[in-house]
């Protein structure tokens, strides 16, 4: 039995005793750590919600339809997410890839959004990293969690990339699968931060 | 392999070993040396007298801490005792002898693990009524009947203000015996922490936020305080004096530091009083009708403490020459720039400064 | 055979640099960890020189500063984490019957990180500015307002790449310790210093994330003008303690639960009986994990947090002590019927448990509020930690350099030397620390430079003083084992100490695959099972066949691979950046993002034979 076992192990470095793929089992302990991550910058940003000295408030400056727009997106490119994971175990590789490039592509207007929302505020509005405490945990809670999303962005443009010249394939799933998870979570954090900051007076 | 008794790598060390880990004349020489240890402790006994110690307490707040941690030392010795005898009982019992068979390989005693878990915490958890009784009682809001004292910790010296007496000083906080004080602190850069040991425990000095401490001092006399909170260069600079009056006496230490700044005849504090008009100390230093800058200590009634600069120096007159020469040496890091106050200038500012009684 | 023909081409240094292998960047991490130990110690040296005396001159008040500073910062984060690190690296693969740890290359990664961090922090020194803001940098001192020079930066930045190898490390391990047990080998059955180094991880990755947000918002303050922490704004310096401590507190179980894995280990093998009550002490090993989280203000009783909040922390404070100070008795309980064998691992775990208790019964006192406003921020508390850090962890971690060097090295350290070591130690270790509770109660704060004459202090400062040579020299008998046996050293055997787990049935020092046939695990004590049958009566258990050449060259060895240290140097370049140049910042960034690409398609589409 154990000659068996190990033979097993050597055709595949990834799988674990359990069952699972390391690198799946990887990437939701790094998005555990990722949690507290949030959490503390989140948790940052209520404890100084209301206590700004000065400068205007987030209800002076919110433009909801539009990060509602935003939210939109990022949902809708989980969903897309989920389409190319499934393409590619389907062994669709163009569909997949197709679909890895829609997911990437919301995204990345999400970004700009958010890019044009930090603009208008500090060119508008007055409100910059050091206008007040609002400023300051506005922008860094918002800025990390736009630049995961950048991250994700890049991750599955360079996942499409190998996609269409034909180094992704079916075998891959598990890479595709984490970088799937990663979006999914990056989705989840904002709708925490789209509600407790956004939406809650 | 070695199943009992040293395996191969083991053999040849046995000629380097004693025969006996645990012997007699080792047992006696461990004995010797705590023997030896405990007279030196009961030596330093004598240094629970210091200025700034913690276990001969003078206010109410301090007697309340120091039951709570003598019931809490008792238990602890208790338990030393108990555990650290425990461990060299058994390294004394249980030593590997010769031919020794294998021990009874026994993998607990699940009803013993619980029972003394159960006992520890419930011993924890007693200790943990005084304390949250004495949290509450030493946390209450302060009466009407309280003198208030504001006090504000600088880097690196502590202003005391009286604001129901019109009174404003430094370093030295002069308190009534027997009535309650409320100290009300705030930080107007970083963080330091308010400490008079013999009065009781500290509590930090917080920028943009009033902390209280509240105490009765029982017994007159002079305590030492210091900052207990790193905050820059000379943290360990910042000092201060806590002066207990008899009955009667505050009062009458209140009124001349009501009174105007005394104006002194000599001629040198005259000279002095002129140097310092024109020099860039008005900018820091507040003395009543003559300057009221707010960075400094207020010098109004300097020459009535008995240490400056945090505390640091007995007010002399060769102490304050030295320092108004040159602050830094004195104080490292001190935000008093060197004005170059030399020779007959900074004699001059001291005869005056030590004329303001 | 595998991996040695990788090896034969490259240079040793390259092959060092280049290393995947589990056993070799445990190597690295000990003896980084040593060299880091060490200067820490010499800062630790001159401080009590200085204090040995009152009104003392040897160092100006801000060297004192930065000799506290860079102490502290050294010893918490450059010699015990990754002394403890060292262990996990070069045990748990091989405690789990494992080949080596989920992912090797991650694993060299963590480690270059991990130097480039720790070279980072002491670069202050050469530039003149060493951090200086206590270990802990409180705001707002830290800010560019009352720290107007880069020392700060130095201590922040370099704590952030730190941050992101522990970080690194808690991963692989956590996947490793899950998913990579040989067969048989369930939680239960994990030996004793896998299941704390597994809450140790579980520490790393959800207590790290609380200071790095801390260091961000403080890097933020003082590079890009935020608010933070800036009073003046409505910014609350209390919100640094919050974050710090949230991640402070599991940090210092982070520090004590592998040498408490360590001794959980030495004692069983040195009493010849297995660990009394092992289930317990790995539940409240657990419990310690999980509650860890929720004390973490019984280090702020004295800033004002009111009386409820005072209460419900000392509480928990109280209850944690339970599961910390059970151990004790479960350890006492393994010694209790034993037949104890008194050589060098055993004294140190010995001496571990006698200071760690000592140093867990003035914790207890911390633990009121009240008798806390006494002591914090003084001697008695510096006092504590000690006897719980040094005390506890260090003594617990030369327990394990002295049992395990003999399975590392193939050599036996000279037990003499060891002795002396210990009792050099231990003797020098209390004289030092024992008068800091007098200290304390006689009202000495902390991170002082200097005190008066007449405050009565200056007889246990000398002492104290004395005590710290003492340790000094200790740690030159150390070193002199070590060069004196480490060519001529009596060979070990694979089995020198009579043991009870895995490790110690296979050659010392390993082969680089370990084990040659993955071993089945029927017992916590396999390899005692194997020997000696479960001592009910029972036979022992089959060991294993022999291993044929066609097993171990069907072996899968991970090849060498150099991106780990080229993308921790991208790293480096990318976080100095902020104390050189925007550019360098951009030019760092993009390098990083490159070294990442290359490291994650290294391999990616394999040559083939090698799978997947």
């Amino acid at each position: 039995m154990a000659d068996h076992t190990a033979t097993h192990a050597v055709h595949d470095p990834n799988l674990g005793t359990t069952g699972l793929d390391h690198r799946k089992m990887g990437m939701w302990i790094f998005l555990g750590s990722d949690c507290m991550f949030f959490g503390s910058l989140i948790g940052t940003y209520l404890s100084y919600k209301g206590k700004s000295l000065s400068g205007p408030g987030p209800h002076d400056v919110f433009n909801i339809p539009l990060t509602s727009y935003s939210a939109a997106l990022l949902l809708a490119s989980s969903l897309f997410m989920v389409l190319a994971l499934t393409r590619l175990n389907e062994n669709r590789i163009r569909a997949a890839a197709f679909w890895l490039f829609a997911t990437a592509a919301f995204g990345l207007h999400f970004v700009l959004n958010q890019v044009y929302e930090f603009a208008t505020f500090a060119l508008d509005e007055g409100l910059t990293l050091s206008t007040s405490l609002f400023g300051s945990s506005f922008f860094v809670l918002t800025g990390f969690h736009g630049a995961h999303v950048t991250g994700g962005v890049l991750w599955l443009s360079i996942l499409m990339v190998l996609a269409l010249r034909g180094k992704l394939d079916r075998r891959d799933y598990t890479k595709v699968e984490i970088a799937g998870l990663y979006w999914h979570f990056v989705d989840i954090v904002w709708i925490a931060i789209f509600t407790i900051v956004y939406l809650i007076p | 392999m070695g199943l009992r008794g040293p395996s191969r790598g083991e053999e040849s060390q046995t000629a380097t070993m004693p025969r006996r880990f645990v012997s007699p004349s080792r047992v006696r020489a461990v004995l010797l040396v705590l023997g030896v240890l405990v007279l030196a402790t009961s030596c330093g006994w004598s240094l629970w007298d210091s200025p700034m110690t913690t276990v001969r307490p003078r206010s109410d707040f301090g007697r309340w801490i120091d039951d709570i941690f003598m019931l809490i030392s008792w238990t602890t010795l208790v338990i030393f005792v108990a555990v650290e005898g425990g461990l060299l009982y058994c390294c004394w019992r249980f030593r590997d002898r010769p031919g020794a068979p294998t021990p009874r390989q026994i993998h607990g005693h699940t009803p013993l693990e619980i029972s003394w878990t159960v006992a520890f915490a419930v011993v924890l958890l007693i200790l943990g009524i005084p304390t949250i009784r004495i949290i509450f009682k030493t946390q209450e809001a302060p009466a009407a009947t309280d003198l208030r004292v504001d006090v504000a910790g600088h880097q690196w010296w502590w202003e005391f203000k009286y604001p129901g007496l019109n009174v404003t000083t430094a370093n030295e906080v002069h308190l009534p015996v027997g009535q309650t004080v409320a100290f009300h602190l705030q930080a107007p850069d970083v963080i330091h922490s308010f400490w008079i040991p013999a009065l009781g425990g500290k509590r930090d000095v917080v920028p943009h936020r009033v902390n209280r401490l509240i105490m009765t001092p029982e017994a007159p006399g002079e305590y030492y305080g210091q900052c207990a909170e790193y905050c820059g260069t000379s943290h360990a600079n910042m000092r201060f004096r806590a002066i207990v009056h008899p009955k009667g006496e505050f009062e009458q230490w209140v009124k001349a530091q009501q009174a105007p700044p005394v104006e002194s005849t000599d001629a040198l504090a005259q000279q002095g009083k002129e140097i310092f008009g024109k020099s860039a100390c008005v900018g820091c230093h507040t003395i009543a009708g003559v300057s009221a800058g707010v960075i400094g200590p207020n010098l109004t009634h300097f020459a009535s403490r008995r240490t400056f600069a945090g505390s640091l120096m007995q007010t002399t007159p060769e102490n304050l020459i030295k320092w108004i020469e040159n602050p830094d040496h004195m104080k490292p890091g001190a935000l008093m720039p060197n004005l170059g106050m030399t020779g007959d200038k900074s004699k001059a500012l001291a005869a005056y400064l030590l004329s303001l009684k | 055979m595998p991996g040695t023909q990788a090896a034969k081409t490259q240079g040793v240094l390259w092959s060092w640099l280049t290393t995947v292998d589990h056993k070799r960047i445990g190597i690295l991490y000990g003896s980084s960890a040593f060299i880091f130990f060490l200067i820490g110690g010499i800062e630790a040296i001159i401080m009590r020189l200085q204090l040995a005396r009152p009104d003392n001159t040897l160092v100006s008040a801000q060297t004192f500063n930065e000799l506290f500073t860079m102490h502290g910062t050294t010893m918490i984060f450059l010699a015990v984490m990754p002394f403890s690190a060292s262990f996990f690296n070069y045990m748990l693969p091989l405690l789990i019957g494992a080949r080596d740890v989920a992912f090797p290359r991650l694993n060299a990664l963590s480690y270059w990180i991990f130097l480039s961090g720790a070279l980072f922090i002491n670069a202050g020194w050469l530039f003149g500015v060493a951090p200086d803001g206590g270990w802990f940098g409180y705001a707002n001192l830290s800010s560019t307002q009352f720290s107007p020079t880069h020392s700060i930066d130095f201590w922040m930045l370099g704590l952030q790449i730190l941050g992101i190898s522990s970080m690194l490390a808690g991963f692989n391990f956590i996947v490793t310790i899950i998913n990579m047990r040989a067969p048989g080998m369930t939680l239960m059955r994990m030996p004793l210093f896998v299941w704390m180094s597994f809450v140790t991880q579980f520490l790393l990755v959800l207590a790290f994330p609380a200071i790095t947000v801390a260091l961000i918002l403080l890097m933020f303050d003082r590079f890009f003008g935020t608010l933070f922490y800036a009073p003046s704004a409505g910014g609350d310096p209390l919100l640094w303690q919050h974050l710090f401590w949230i991640f402070g507190h599991p940090e210092v179980y982070i520090l004590i639960l592998p040498a408490m894995g360590i001794v959980s280990e030495v004692l069983p093998t040195f009493a010849r009986k297995p660990l009394f009550g092992a289930p317990f002490v790995i539940f409240s090993g657990i419990m310690i994990g999980f509650f860890g989280f929720g004390v973490w203000s019984h280090h702020m009783f004295s800033v004002g947090m009111g009386p409820v909040a005072d209460s419900a922390f000392s509480i928990a404070t109280m209850l944690i002590a339970v599961p910390t100070g059970v151990k004790i008795l479960n350890w006492i309980g393994t010694l209790w019927g034993g037949s104890i064998r008194f050589r060098s691992p055993l004294l140190f775990s010995l001496g571990f448990i006698a200071m760690f208790t000592m140093g867990g019964l003035s914790g207890i006192m911390h633990a009121s509020p009240p008798v806390d406003l006494q002591q914090t921020d003084t001697y008695f508390v510096v006092a504590h930690f000690h006897y719980v850090l040094f005390g506890g962890s260090i003594f617990g971690l030369f327990s394990g350099i002295y049992y395990w060097w003999p399975k590392i090295n193939g050599r036996l350290l000279d037990e003499r030397l060891g002795k002396w070591h210990f009792w050099l130690m231990l003797i020098g270790f209390n004289m030092t620390f024992f008068p800091q509770h007098f200290l304390g109660l006689i009202g000495m704060p902390r991170r002082i430079y200097t005190y008066a004459p007449d405050l009565g202090w200056h007889f246990w400062n000398m002492v104290s003083t004395i005590g710290s040579l003492i340790i000094a020299l200790s740690f030159v008998v150390f070193i002199v084992n070590v060069v004196k046996t480490m060519r001529s050293g009596t060979p070990a055997g694979p089995d020198p100490w009579d043991g009870r787990t895995l490790e110690w049935s296979i050659p010392s020092p390993p082969p680089v695959y370990n084990f040659a046939i993955e071993p089945t695990v029927h017992d916590r004590d396999e390899f005692w099972l194997q020997k000696n049958g479960d001592g009910h009566g029972g036979k022992p258990a089959s060991r294993p066949r022999a291993a044929t050449p066609q097993d171990i060259a069907a072996i899968h060895i991970p090849p060498p691979s150099h991106w780990p240290l080229v993308l921790a140097l991208a790293v480096a370049v990318m976080v100095s950046g902020l104390l050189v140049s925007t550019y360098q910042i951009i030019v760092g960034g993009l390098l990083t993002l490159f070294c990442m690409y290359r490291f994650a398609m290294e391999h990616h589409r394999p040559a083939a034979g090698h799978g997947h």
